[in-house]
């Protein structure tokens, strides 16, 4: 399967869920995604699955908890408002230890905003937007291709951690056509039985899904076997990518469509002497602090580009703690800074912070 | 719910019940002394463990209609009959007059 | 007023002369599904009475195997301590939601919910219309007792006007609450309805033809013609501030008033023809 197709972002990840295995898909249109609820109305009902339009988001990340804690592969996906929306259940689904994949392709906000791109639920996402302590892996796909990779990396995250995991893409990357190809791909075998209700064999007591522990003791305890699973997640599950960080004295930190921007804005530092590297989460829970606090040393400088009023940028001052200054750049509203804009603001910092 | 004297009601019955409730579950909701019309269920003057007044059957009056069994919400009755066949009917109490 | 240590049943029966002599056959016990643990359920209330007919019908059917249900929030969120069956516990008013989910992965299995008025005609009426307005191929056990009970006795879309909650202390007043609203009248028409009934179980004839219904709409999953809605006038002694008997009556003389008992959609009888075979 390794032909190279020309696709849509939203498209691609529709067509990775199927080959993915995605046994159920329940969505709800709305822009800048309803072509993978669309993708996937053509296709699954050809090529097997369930799929379904659900009369809201809320309606349909419960399905998603219904099909999950049947044992079932269960997908749904939406933008900002719809996700907003679901985060009640995707708490009550971590509480609960249901696997499942959920798609954010973000739009610029808040409230109604636009359906332009935007990143401005980097903390929604990754500091929990429902209630209680619990965490999701979060992938920043910044192409195509990784829209695509993403799924099956999503899908097998989640089931290895029995946990929900969200991808957090942008209405850029959700709509742009780019080169994709998909790998060959065998779901791992997950043997579910002892938890999945599918109705209970003589063989085995009853299993039940459920997130309520009424006893403050078995509470505690079950938030405790949760947060075992969320510092594996961090030490074993962190995703990067590095470019021209070996001799950097300056940093971009980006995700995303951010990070694919900084690529052109770092062309443009370099050829000025500027010797500037790019950092790129590709997982934003668990954050990639530790390589940041590694690179801190030789750093003068950190900036972190983001499409919001500067959120990742948090995450990143708390990973060198105080070792670099960290600035942030970033647009709003579905506006893109240019790479000039960005190499431009990077040198007006780096005189700043020389003079002082 | 008087006593009703065991002559009087056993004599035209062709079958006799007997019911048994597990007292330490029953809760004193007294929903089957409602739904018996033979007068058999009452509440006891003793309390559980829970701190319920149990009921209490005089099996005697009992003709095994399930009735209490049925509006029992937590299941808390056994109903058993004695199946009055041809041959024992003769020997049943209506002929004993 | 001693305290009856003893739970062995047969000390306790005052008298049984079995005149006749005959072994006694049993002809009711407490379903094996039920799971034998003590229901958290206020005494008298009409939750564990459901639970046992379900438990009943499931033995009864031996669907064990087969069956998965969901309770979502309300006092009947316990269910899957009492329920020896597959269960999932849902979000406030989304059980019609996860039971999709769980049906249309599971097609050829028994899935029912049970949820209360708060939970399906408050806010979750949208999952509940729009599940049978798919025709999913459930059963919704509706439990109404005009309250939310768990939360201790607040007003309820099913309140019956001019009747007193923590949160309509003046009595519901339909200019500010508006009506009770029909659940099962409501939802009758949409096409994906195949069979929706309102029972009660407030005395012995009204839990057998309430039984019957619940074993009705079992066996009506299996033809996959659409979703049953088996509404049921419950009660609550705690929050009603009655007790268990005077409930039967407050059922008998005012809810039933607003809530009238009966078949409200009946499959078509060429529906039922391959009932057996399915």
């Amino acid at each position: 399967m390794t032909e190279t197709k020309l696709m849509k972002g939203n498209e691609a990840l529709a067509e990775a869920a199927i080959l993915a295995g995605c046994d159920a898909y329940f969505g709800y249109p709305i822009t800048p995604q309803s072509e993978v609820l669309e993708y996937l109305a053509r296709e699954m009902p050809v090529r097997g699955g369930v799929v379904l339009q659900a009369e809201s988001e809320v309606a349909s990340i419960n399905m998603v908890y219904g099909a999950a804690g049947a044992g079932f592969r269960a997908m749904t996906s939406s933008s900002s408002p719809g996700i907003s929306l679901m985060q009640e259940c995707i708490s009550y689904m971590a509480g609960a230890e249901l696997p499942c994949l959920v798609v954010n392709v973000n739009r610029a906000g808040p409230g109604l905003g636009t359906i332009q791109p935007g990143q401005g639920d980097y903390f929604q996402s990754v500091k929990g937007g429902g209630h209680g302590d619990y965490k999701l892996i979060v992938l920043a796909p910044s192409s195509v291709q990784e829209m695509a990779d993403h799924v099956f990396l999503g899908f097998d995250l989640a089931d290895k951690y029995r946990n929900p995991v969200l991808l957090l893409s942008d209405g850029a990357i959700g709509q742009m056509m780019e080169k994709v190809q998909f790998h060959a791909y065998q779901p791992p075998r997950v043997d579910k039985s002892s938890w999945a209700t599918i109705g209970k064999p003589k063989t085995r007591s009853r299993n039940y899904i459920t997130s309520l522990f009424i006893q403050p003791e078995q509470m505690e305890q079950h938030n405790q076997k949760l947060e075992a699973k969320f510092r594996l997640m961090r030490e074993n599950e962190v995703r990067f990518e590095e470019m021209n960080t070996t001799d950097a004295e300056y940093l971009f930190v980006a995700y995303g469509l951010s990070a694919r921007i900084c690529q052109k804005a770092m062309d443009i530092s370099r050829a000025k002497g500027i010797k500037v590297g790019l950092l790129r989460p590709i997982t934003l829970f668990p954050y990639p602090s530790k390589r940041l606090a590694e690179l801190a040393p030789q750093l003068k400088l950190v900036l972190s580009v983001e499409l919001n009023s500067g959120q990742m940028v948090e995450d990143v001052r708390l990973a060198v703690n105080g070792k670099v200054p960290v600035e942030f750049y970033g647009r709003m509203g579905g506006m893109m800074p240019t790479p000039e804009s960005i190499a431009e603001h990077l040198e007006t910092l780096i005189k700043y912070h020389h003079d002082n | 719910m008087e006593q009703q004297t065991i002559a009087a009601s056993v004599k035209e019955r062709k079958v006799k019940g007997k019911v048994e409730i597990n007292i330490q579950k029953c809760k004193g909701c007294e929903l089957c002394t409602l739904a018996c019309k033979e007068g058999v269920l009452s509440v006891s003057n003793h309390i559980n463990l829970k701190g319920y007044r149990y009921i209490v059957a005089n099996n005697d009056l009992c003709t095994g209609c399930v009735n209490c069994a049925l509006v029992c919400p937590d299941a808390v009755i056994s109903v058993y009959r004695t199946p009055l066949k041809k041959k024992s009917a003769d020997k049943s109490i209506g002929k004993e007059e | 007023m001693t305290i009856e240590e003893r739970s062995n049943i047969d000390i306790i029966q005052e008298k049984d002369n079995n005149i006749i002599g005959e072994p006694y056959e049993t002809v009711y016990q407490k379903p094996g599904t039920l799971i034998d643990v003590d229901m958290h359920y206020c005494p008298g209330c009409y939750h564990s009475l459901v639970h046992k007919l379900l438990m009943e019908i499931i033995e009864e059917m031996d669907i064990q195997e087969q069956t998965i249900g969901v309770a979502p929030v309300g006092c009947s969120v316990f269910a899957y301590d009492y329920m020896d069956i597959d269960m999932q516990q849902a979000a406030h008013g989304r059980a019609a939601a996860v039971a999709t989910g769980i049906k249309r992965l599971l097609p050829d299995k028994y899935v029912f919910t049970y949820q209360g008025d708060g939970d399906l005609a408050a806010i979750g009426i949208a999952e509940t219309i729009h599940a049978i307005n798919r025709g999913e191929n459930i059963l919704i056990v509706f439990i109404n007792n005009a309250v939310y009970g768990m939360t201790s006795g607040q007003m309820a879309p099913t309140t019956l006007t001019g009747m007193q909650t923590t949160t309509s202390p003046a009595g519901r007043d339909t200019n500010i609450h508006g009506h009770p609203i029909k659940i099962s009248e409501l939802v009758a028409p949409l096409p994906g309805a195949f069979y929706v009934t309102r029972q009660a179980v407030n005395n012995a004839n009204g839990v057998r033809r309430t039984k019957k219904a619940l074993q009705n709409a079992f066996n009506y999953q299996r033809l996959k013609k659409g979703t049953c809605l088996v509404e049921i006038v419950g009660n609550c002694p705690s929050n009603w501030k009655m007790t268990p008997i005077e409930c039967t009556g407050f059922v008998e003389e005012q809810m039933m008033k607003t809530f009238p008992v009966g078949d409200i959609k009946l499959p078509k009888a060429e529906d039922l023809k391959n009932l057996k075979e399915a």
